[in-house]
């Protein structure tokens, strides 16, 4: 079955829930409602034979509303539908940012839901153990979020030890003085961050 | 003193005595759980990967991976700069293999943008591809042959890997760091000499597969630390979505070059060794033969080389040739505004697996136009595979998990990202 197919054969079992598909230099997503996820990535695995969890990742489209979006590559291994793809994505909104876990379909899910939460702070309802992965616990950001500076944000170091010490060329002659801490708030980063270019807001003219 | 603290019996007797008591107690083991903490710097985590273990006794029975100790927002760090601006970052993912890290990086966004590099730039990444592997490859067999007690192959592994480190300096300038690839195609062709020099690499290294072949396939020390050590089963590799050796070590039969081919490699002549049981003898067996048919390639590679361009035509897309930018006004111009600006990329989504020593490595960039990504998702196939631990670890000695790292052979460069 191609990846059109298999969309149509979702848009029947879930009527009204599954958007259209859209093709993009040969990969076929679609977009489904997120009460769904989790039903449909079971009739994906179970009845369609996409057994095979690629990745999870999630775009913060700040601005949009809804807000985040979380995108799930499905591909089959084996089975009825051998190397077929299929990305699966869906919305959610910014006041309640969470999305049922798929961890009771795919056990590989477990981790790429905790980097998700870690980084974008999108929340998986029924997830078993829902903590943060990269950064460590307590760290109090989200870094991916696009309102996140690139720079940073200053934050407590876990523990006690390796960083809470002045390091020994402080002071020093190489040593530039501390700049003052951005906060949330301020100037979006690609104003703030020399690196950044105007080519990345197509909607400000260069 | 704690109230838990169980005085250590001090002879066979008063051993006996309290095994006798915590028997009749139903407790089933004497004394408490251990805690142990095994990492981030220990030699058999290659890397800084942090394991919590719970053990009974010697047993492994709760098994706890802390990740993420050489994060370094990767991702982050993609969305504010150019799509050729990100290339040295990627050397720094798979730090094993710069080179094949570079390619899949390079490919995925062409994918974005469209473009297929010609045929003769497509064979020098197949060649940078099959380097990369048999390099990555001899360090992880020689990293496990160590940690289960047979030191001379990591030294051994270490004079291949050299001469390929002099190959790659050859062809990029660098040894290590080697940011090869641009978006559409190459930093430069393959020098004079190059492919004579591989050749005579390839020639002689099927000797030392033979040679690696004799020192472990059949060491009684090394089979016992392995076989029947860390079975992963066939549902299991699917369901955690294992990529690279580790899955077909368990038998499945995926591997990206073959199940959906890029660059050349649907032309070339090789085989995917799958495993029968899935231990960590199975997941080393798979990477052994895999160096015989990565030297297959290479030799295919090597004598089918087109004449030809390496990069992409486009005028507007690639960084034109240093001789013309510095003579003629076009060149120029599209060299300025390629530097300053960037590719300018549709509006889309892509997803890129490429298969890479470790696994599939992928990239999932989704673009709004313009000079940079919107959102850069490195799917790392280190940071999938490690998840499978806490399944894996349970029931297995603490000396079998030293094996079970090591045949899972990751990089934490790349996982943590």
């Amino acid at each position: 079955m191609a990846a059109p197919d298999l969309i149509a054969s979702l848009q029947r079992q879930f009527p009204g829930k599954v958007g259209q598909g859209r093709e993009f230099r040969d990969e076929w997503s679609v977009e489904v409602d997120r009460e769904i996820i989790r039903a449909a990535a079971a009739y994906l695995k179970e009845d369609l034979g996409l057994n095979f969890l690629l990745d999870i990742s999630s775009v913060d489209h700040m601005g949009d509303e809804p807000r985040y979006e979380v995108v799930y590559e499905f591909a089959g291994l084996g089975g009825p539908n051998d190397q077929q793809h299929l990305r699966v994505k869906t919305r959610v909104s910014e006041d309640d940012a969470s999305v049922d876990s798929i961890v009771s379909v795919f056990q590989g899910a477990d981790w790429h839901e905790r980097e998700v939460f870690d980084m974008m702070g999108i929340t998986f309802n029924g997830h078993p153990d829902l903590r943060r992965i990269l950064m460590w616990e307590g760290y109090p950001y989200h870094p991916l979020k696009k309102d996140f500076p690139l720079e940073g944000l200053p934050s407590d170091m876990p523990g006690e030890g390796g960083f809470s010490r002045v390091s020994p060329m402080e002071g020093g002659p190489f040593v530039a003085p501390p700049a003052p801490p951005p906060k949330i708030g301020d100037a979006p980063t690609t104003v703030r961050e020399p690196r950044a270019h105007p080519a990345a807001h197509p909607e400000k003219p260069v | 003193m704690p109230e838990t603290f169980v005085e250590f019996p001090d002879s066979m007797e008063s051993a006996a005595l309290h095994a006798a008591e915590a028997d009749s107690a139903g407790k089933g083991h004497l004394g408490q759980n251990l805690i142990l903490n095994m990492g981030p710097s220990h030699p058999s985590t290659h890397g800084v990967l942090r394991i919590m273990l719970e053990l009974d006794g010697e047993i492994v029975i709760r098994a706890l991976p802390d990740v993420g100790y050489l994060h370094r927002g990767d991702e982050k760090i993609a969305e504010n700069m150019t799509y050729n601006q990100f290339v040295p970052y990627t050397d720094r993912l798979d730090y094993l293999a710069p080179l094949a890290n570079n390619v899949a990086y390079a490919l995925a966004v062409e994918k974005l943008m469209g473009w297929t590099v010609p045929p003769r730039g497509q064979v020098i990444r197949v060649i940078c591809c099959e380097l990369a592997r048999i390099s990555a490859h001899l360090l992880g067999m020689g990293a496990l042959a160590m940690d289960t007690g047979a030191m001379t192959v990591f030294l051994y592994i270490f004079t291949e890997r050299e001469k390929i480190y002099n190959l790659i300096e050859l062809l990029t300038g660098a040894r290590f760091t080697t940011s090869y690839t641009r978006i559409g195609g190459q930093i430069r062709d393959l020098p004079p000499g190059f492919v004579e020099q591989a050749k005579e690499f390839v020639e002689q290294f099927k000797g030392k597969i033979d040679e690696l072949d004799t020192l472990l396939t059949r060491n009684k020390i090394f089979v016992d630390r392995n076989k029947g050590i860390g079975i992963i089963s066939r549902e299991d590799a699917i369901d955690f979505g294992l990529t690279g050796p580790d899955l077909r070590g368990s038998g499945v039969d995926y591997d990206v070059r073959k199940a959906r081919p890029y660059l050349t490699y649907s032309e070339y002549d090789f085989d995917i060794p799958l495993g029968s049981v899935g231990d960590c003898y199975d997941r080393y067996l798979c990477r052994l033969e895999e160096l015989r048919q990565s030297v297959r390639i290479l030799e295919q590679a090597l004598n089918r080389l087109p004449d030809g361009p390496i990069n992409v035509g486009d005028g507007k897309g690639f960084l034109p040739h240093k001789d013309k930018v510095l003579t003629k006004m076009e060149e120029l111009i599209h060299q300025f505004i390629l530097v300053t600006e960037g590719i300018q990329a549709p509006v889309g989504e892509v997803y890129f697996g490429a298969e890479n020593p470790k696994g599939e490595l992928g990239f999932y960039i989704q673009s709004k136009g313009g000079g940079v990504p919107y959102r850069l998702k490195i799917r790392a196939p280190s940071f999938v595979n490690l998840s499978i631990l806490t399944k894996l670890l349970p029931g297995h000695m603490m000396s079998d998990v030293v094996a079970i790292l090591g045949s899972l052979d990751f990089v934490m460069g790349e996982c943590d990202r």
